[in-house]
């Protein structure tokens, strides 16, 4: 690659990032000011002289009981959405990639048409199931929906992973003595890891930052998710919302999500390291 | 250990594509036998049927004196080495080899102690804890191999195991596997496009076309013996010649002239008209170099085109014109055999000491008494030694073949048709 190439490269990356890494800046060095300095105007990236208040919003925002059991709300709707729609797929996925039956494509296009329904037009009619059913302002009313519109993303991504794998991978786990279960179990899905990681984070990025369900199947801290509950954070004047706490809300609430991926992440890259078969 | 039993066993796929046509062959305990045929020929349907991965759709499957038909793979109890390996990528070599003994619930010190003796054998103690990415591609069969043998199998089934090495490799794997098997002295079945393959690992070798039995015997007996046109062409490298022939008294005319046959052969052929005469290129030699008293009038002259000297030998080649009947049915065998040839030729092997070259008018010898006369009509061979044949199905097995290959294309192109 010629110098004035690499040079160009260097700085279209480094726009690129300006472009996207910006806003999430600001919100941090909004967290760092104090509620002062924001009402009276602080316009500098770095909080001017005196209005910094350091840790200060974190402190409160964690010891914000409605923050904190809002936080745990989003943790455990969005991991056990994950996990179940994980499993399902995993094993819908499998069925289609490998079994004949009658009605694979249906099932196909179904997932697909699901996936396509825009999420508004549902809020309405679950809003009132979910009252009659009594799982309104509950968890399970906040992972199901979840579930069945990450579902199909999650089947098309991992029937493709299956496909990929051998078939003879299988039948050799056959022929060694393994069950189909087993077989699946102990050869499959650790072969189609990057695969079930893949989907994982994908259904825990839609589960996490949904804000529509969150906030209209929810009224109150049982089942609130943390984008929700950041839009109640009102504070005491209601019409001088306290940014700077919002703000370090927001930082706190990118957290667990960055850790989640991560961990994911590495998962992924070590299930596609792993080898090709042939020789 | 166990005998394995295919009776008129028949596969036929749901489109109605018959891959398997009542095929039976007995392969007893502790026999080395070989399926060999070119691509196509349901060889590894077979084998898959015996393993229990395909289904059977008529026949019976009998292993070790119990029908396994409806049997699930893990309930047959055979080891088989996959053509891609198909080992665990995410496992190491140790646990490849240990993967049927774990699934057998077997204890940590009774799979250690079978795995370390298996990569022993293998010589793979250095690659246990590697990954089988990381290994090369002989190694990698050998990981495969070793997952077989692990385990105290029925049988051992090995779908074209040697077809992904480079040649230098198969020989070796090629030694080792029949030493491995004589060891063991486990029954075997063994899937193969090669005849070579076939010609030196097997006890008994069963060549297949179109899905169904061409012959059933020794190396020797098929080499010797061929029950017709395919299985002569298919077994010997390089191939039987084939000449148009007319056979006149003990006399059969050939393209280059006119050679005397053993009466015996020649009873055999009478009342035919035009007949194909198969010649191993061994069976000719530079007359010059053949004893004096065994040159008999078996010899004719003709032009060789082109001489190959390999030190040892030498092949020279004579083309020959062939009367548009036996060039079609010459043709035919070519494609089936996976091959083409641009032209007919003869291929006939000489001594190293031959002094033919290029261009020579040579004076070429031919032992008739090895030359086999083909009915070209059926590809029957008109003077085989029943008695040493082997098994050889009746029912004039070369065209039945040719009956069902006609069905398949018809399945495929009306596949093709409803795809398009």
């Amino acid at each position: 690659m010629s110098t004035t190439n690499k040079i160009g490269v260097v700085i279209g990356a480094a726009l690129i990032l300006l472009w996207c890494l910006l806003p999430v800046a600001w919100i941090i060095s909004l967290s760092f000011k104090s509620q002062e300095a924001i009402t009276n105007g602080s316009p500098g990236f770095l909080p001017s002289e005196g209005g910094g208040a350091g840790w200060q919003n974190y402190r409160d925002v964690l010891a914000d009981d409605q923050f904190l059991r809002s936080i745990l709300n989003s943790i455990g709707i969005s991991l056990i959405a994950t996990l179940l729609s994980v499993i399902i797929a995993t094993l819908a996925a499998y069925a289609i990639a490998r079994l004949e039956f009658t009605g694979k494509k249906f099932v196909l296009t179904l997932a697909l048409v699901i996936a396509m329904f825009p999420v508004v037009s549902l809020v309405g009619p679950l809003f009132d199931m979910w009252r009659t059913f009594g799982i309104y302002d509950t968890w399970p009313g906040l992972i199901i929906p979840y579930m069945s519109f990450t579902l199909p993303l999650a089947i098309w991504t991992l029937s493709a992973f299956f496909r990929e794998i051998p078939w003879e991978m299988e039948q050799a786990a056959q022929v060694d003595g393994a069950t189909s279960w087993q077989a699946f179990r102990k050869v499959i899905v650790p072969l189609a890891a990057p695969g079930v990681f893949t989907a994982a984070i994908l259904t825990f990025f839609f589960a996490w930052n949904d804000f529509v369900f969150g906030i209209s199947l929810t009224s109150t801290e049982r089942a609130r998710p943390i984008p929700a509950a950041l839009s109640f954070f009102v504070g005491s004047d209601p019409f001088n919302r306290p940014a700077s706490l919002l703000a370090a809300g927001a930082v706190v609430s990118t957290i667990p999500i960055i850790v989640i991926v991560l961990l994911f992440q590495r998962k992924i890259v070590a299930g596609l390291t792993s080898g090709a078969v042939k020789g | 250990m166990a005998a394995i039993e295919m009776k008129h066993i028949v596969k036929k796929y749901g489109d109605g594509f018959p891959a398997v046509n009542d095929v039976s062959i007995d392969v007893a305990d502790g026999e080395f036998l070989i399926l060999v045929g070119p691509s196509g020929c349901g060889k590894s349907t077979l084998l898959r049927m015996i393993v229990g991965l395909e289904d059977i759709t008529e026949g019976d499957m009998v292993i070790g004196g119990k029908r396994v038909n409806d049997l699930a793979p893990r309930d047959r109890n055979l080891a088989m080495v996959f053509q891609n390996y198909a080992l665990y990528p995410h496992l190491t070599v140790y646990e490849n080899i240990a993967f049927p003994l774990r699934l057998a619930g077997a204890s940590d010190a009774e799979v250690d102690q079978k795995v370390r003796e298996a990569s022993k054998t293998l010589e793979l103690d250095e690659h246990l804890e590697r990954k089988p990415g990381n290994l090369s591609g002989g190694q990698r069969q050998r990981v495969a191999m070793g997952r077989a043998i692990v385990r105290e199998a029925e049988a051992f089934l090995f779908d074209e195991p040697l077809s992904n090495l480079d040649a230098k490799l198969r020989g070796q794997m090629r030694t080792e596997i029949a030493r491995l098997q004589k060891r063991l002295g486990i029954t075997t079945v063994y899937v193969t496009h090669d005849q070579t393959e076939a010609m030196t690992l097997g006890d008994r070798v069963a060549v297949l076309k179109r899905g169904v039995l061409q012959q059933l015997a020794t190396p020797r007996e098929l080499y010797e013996n061929p029950a017709n046109l395919f299985v002569a062409g298919f077994i010997g490298s390089p191939p039987m010649n084939f000449l148009p022939a007319r056979v006149d008294g003990d006399s059969v005319e050939l393209p280059f002239g006119r050679v005397r046959l053993p009466a015996e052969k020649a009873a055999r052929a009478q009342g035919k008209d035009l007949l194909i005469a198969g010649i191993r290129p061994e069976h000719f030699e530079d007359a010059s170099v053949v004893d004096a008293d065994k040159v008999t009038d078996s010899t004719f002259t003709a032009t060789v085109d082109v001489v190959e000297w390999l030190g040892n030998e030498a092949y020279a080649y004579v083309p020959f014109e062939a009367p548009p009947e036996v060039q079609r049915q010459l043709q035919q065998l070519e494609r089936d055999l996976d091959g083409e040839s641009l032209r007919t030729q003869l291929v006939v092997s000489l001594d190293g000491a031959s002094r033919i070259r290029e261009g020579d008018e040579a004076t070429i010898w031919v032992d008739a008494r090895k030359m086999h006369l083909f009915d070209p009509a059926t590809g029957e061979n008109l003077t085989v030694d029943a008695s040493r044949a082997g098994t050889v199905p009746g029912g004039d097995a070369m065209a039945k073949a040719e009956r069902v290959g006609e069905q398949q294309d018809n399945v495929e192109s009306s596949s093709d048709q409803a795809t398009t």
